[in-house]
């Protein structure tokens, strides 16, 4: 070959799926997830909080939604809520994956990048619909009752949810350098997706300027699918609500494969 | 056929130039040693050939495959022990053998086996099930060393090995690799800054500095040209009956004393102190790294007055490992 011509760039990239490699990915992260427990329960902290202290300190009567306490129009958001907490900051994680040193593992393995951010991507999802699941129970006991085709709906609803909010994550986590990126990704995106999903207010009712950013808003058509399925009303269709997500999984797919494929080893 | 075949190949930063035109081939079943300086691009060069990062130009072919168009052909044929650690802190040793055996396609009824196999190779059994946080560094680097092997690759690149461990976990690392070499059956590219290492493991040494190979022979040919041992001697030497015996390599004056290369001080260090006449003061010891690497790039250096002195102090100031 000739000396000083760059040449063509490493073909990692390739679209080609290792389901073993896959398979023990996900296996990693389940076992981590489980290993520590204090995260399953301190991620649900928050949710808790607005769900039991903002939930039932309202005056009553203020549901938009007649036939429902605000506690129970807001279950739905706050659904939404926890998927979105715990995908974001498990997709934010992939930074302390780069500190543990796993990353350089995988990352010198005979995997493409769409292996591993599948991978990683399906290891978050596992995690938030194991949270799901478990505010699925409270709620049920405490709030509204729900029969098994709803909690089974909701469930299947978190797969895409926190797929597109996981794929997120881990596209921002690829790029940040330090953890020190953690508290501006929380504030500057976290809660804003939070806030103008309509998780706590109905979005009929709001503002121009509210309506119009909840429209980019992915989690507006999460908590809405969940209203539909637990209320059984939402703002929009139920099959505008899965376009969306479906179109968000599709988008956050393409950005998170491709900063991925940028991903390299720092030290 | 050739395990590893470089052409002119070149990694450049924005600020330097890491690697500078390395060509070299390296057959199958040799123990290759990368030796020089920190710095001096071996870890680079290995980040290429392991397909980490991508070279700015040149080629490199390895295990039959190249580099650029071939990178996860090249992955499953090598394994790697990087520098850094690099084992997950958060699962076992067990479990960390287990998904590399996964990630690198070893059939699944023999991961278990293997496992166990590597497990006793490296003295980790009774701790397989412990979480690698609560690992020593050596037991750290003994499990990487496993880790690297279990999928039986033809290459195995070792980048320090044991850098920074103890001088019990240095011999029990080198154990390993001697049986790795002596079964003949993977090549292994090892890189280094201690000269002894390479001394002890490696068939063919090649001294690396600033990005460039400057010097490439075995072990022993290395050390005819440079001496195995310096004898340093203050007082009035008859430096012409020294030149004149068969061992003595060289015979320098510096800083006030008699700087002595002979090529084995066990059985010449007599010989030599008979024949130097009035000695005060004698200091013997080992030809190191240093001496090698002054021999074949201390003329590059002395033309670099900013450079000089300054290998020295990186060689001791990065001995340890983070
Ligand atoms: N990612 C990088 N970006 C910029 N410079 C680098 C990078 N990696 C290595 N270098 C520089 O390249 C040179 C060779 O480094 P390295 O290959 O790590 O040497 P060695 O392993 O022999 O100590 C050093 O000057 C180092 O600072
Ligand atoms: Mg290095």
């Amino acid at each position: 070959m000739r000396a000083n011509s760059p040449g063509p760039p490493l073909n990692l990239k390739i679209a080609m799926f290792n389901f073993n490699a896959i398979y023990a990915l996900l296996l990693r992260e389940a076992k981590i997830f489980f290993r520590e427990k204090e995260r399953i329960i301190s991620i649900l902290v928050s949710p808790l909080l607005f769900l039991f202290v903002m939930g039932r300190g309202m005056v009553s009567g203020t549901s938009p939604v007649a036939g429902f306490t605000y506690q129970q129009f807001i279950f739905p958001g706050i659904l939404a809520m926890v998927i979105l907490f715990t995908s974001i900051t498990y997709g934010l994680y992939i930074i302390w994956d780069k500190r543990l040193d796993f990353l350089k593992e995988v990352l010198a393995a005979p995997i493409s990048r769409s292996t591993l951010f599948i991978g990683k991507s399906l290891g978050g999802m596992l995690g938030a619909i194991i949270e799901t699941f478990i505010l699925l129970i409270i709620g049920a006991f405490f709030i509204l009752p729900l029969d098994i085709v709803k909690v089974a709906l909701c469930l299947l609803a978190a797969f895409p949810v926190s797929y597109m909010i996981v794929n997120l994550g881990l596209t921002i986590g690829a790029k940040m350098k330090s953890m020190e990126g953690f508290g501006l990704v929380m504030s500057f995106l976290t809660w804003p997706l939070f806030f103008f999903s309509g998780a706590l207010f109905d979005l009929a009712a709001a503002a121009p300027y509210i309506k119009l950013i909840s429209l980019l808003d992915p989690v507006t058509y999460a908590v809405d699918i969940m209203r539909i399925i637990m209320l059984g009303r939402g703002v929009f269709s139920a099959w505008t609500d899965l376009g969306a997500i479906a179109g968000f999984c599709l988008a956050t797919t393409y950005i998170g494969v491709t900063s991925f494929g940028k991903l390299q080893q720092e030290k | 056929m050739a395990a590893i075949k470089t052409d002119n190949l070149v990694k450049r930063f924005t600020e330097v130039t890491a690697v500078n035109g390395i060509s070299f081939d390296i057959p199958e079943g040799e123990v290759f040693g990368l030796l020089g300086p920190n710095g001096a691009g071996k870890t680079t060069l290995i980040s290429m050939l392991a397909t980490l990062i991508e070279p700015t130009s040149g080629s490199a072919v390895v295990a039959g495959f190249d580099v650029r168009l071939q990178p996860l052909e090249v992955r499953k044929n090598i394994g790697i022990v990087f520098q850094e650690p690099s084992v997950d802190d958060l699962l076992t040793g067990r479990e960390n053998l287990y998904l590399h055996s996964m990630l690198y396609g070893v059939p699944r009824p023999e991961i278990g086996p293997r496992t166990d196999k590597m497990l006793d190779l490296v003295n980790l059994a009774d701790r397989a099930d412990s979480l690698v946080k609560t690992y020593s560094g050596g037991m750290r680097r003994r499990l990487e060393i496993a880790r690297g092997l279990i999928h039986e690759p033809k290459i195995l690149f070792l980048d320090e090995p044991t850098l920074g461990l103890d001088p019990v976990s240095r011999q029990t690392i080198w154990g390993y690799i001697g049986r790795l070499k002596a079964a003949k059956k993977t090549t292994i590219i090892l890189t280094t800054h201690y000269m002894e290492e390479a001394d002890n493991l490696a068939d063919r040494i090649g001294i690396i500095y600033q990005g460039r190979i400057i010097e490439m022979d075995t072990p022993a040919n290395l050390k005819k040209k440079v001496g195995r041992d310096l004898v340093f001697i203050k007082g009035a030497v008859n430096a012409q009956a020294v030149r004149g015996l068969s061992f003595v390599k060289s015979v320098e004056l510096e800083e006030g004393r008699f700087r002595i290369s002979i090529s084995d001080s066990g059985r010449n260090l007599q010989a030599l102190l008979n024949s130097a006449g009035a000695i005060e003061e004698v200091e013997v010891r080992p030809v190191t790294l240093d001496d090698v690497f002054m021999k074949f790039a201390g003329h590059q250096i002395k033309n670099d007055v900013e450079n000089n002195g300054i290998f020295q102090r990186i060689v001791s100031a990065k001995a340890t490992r983070k």
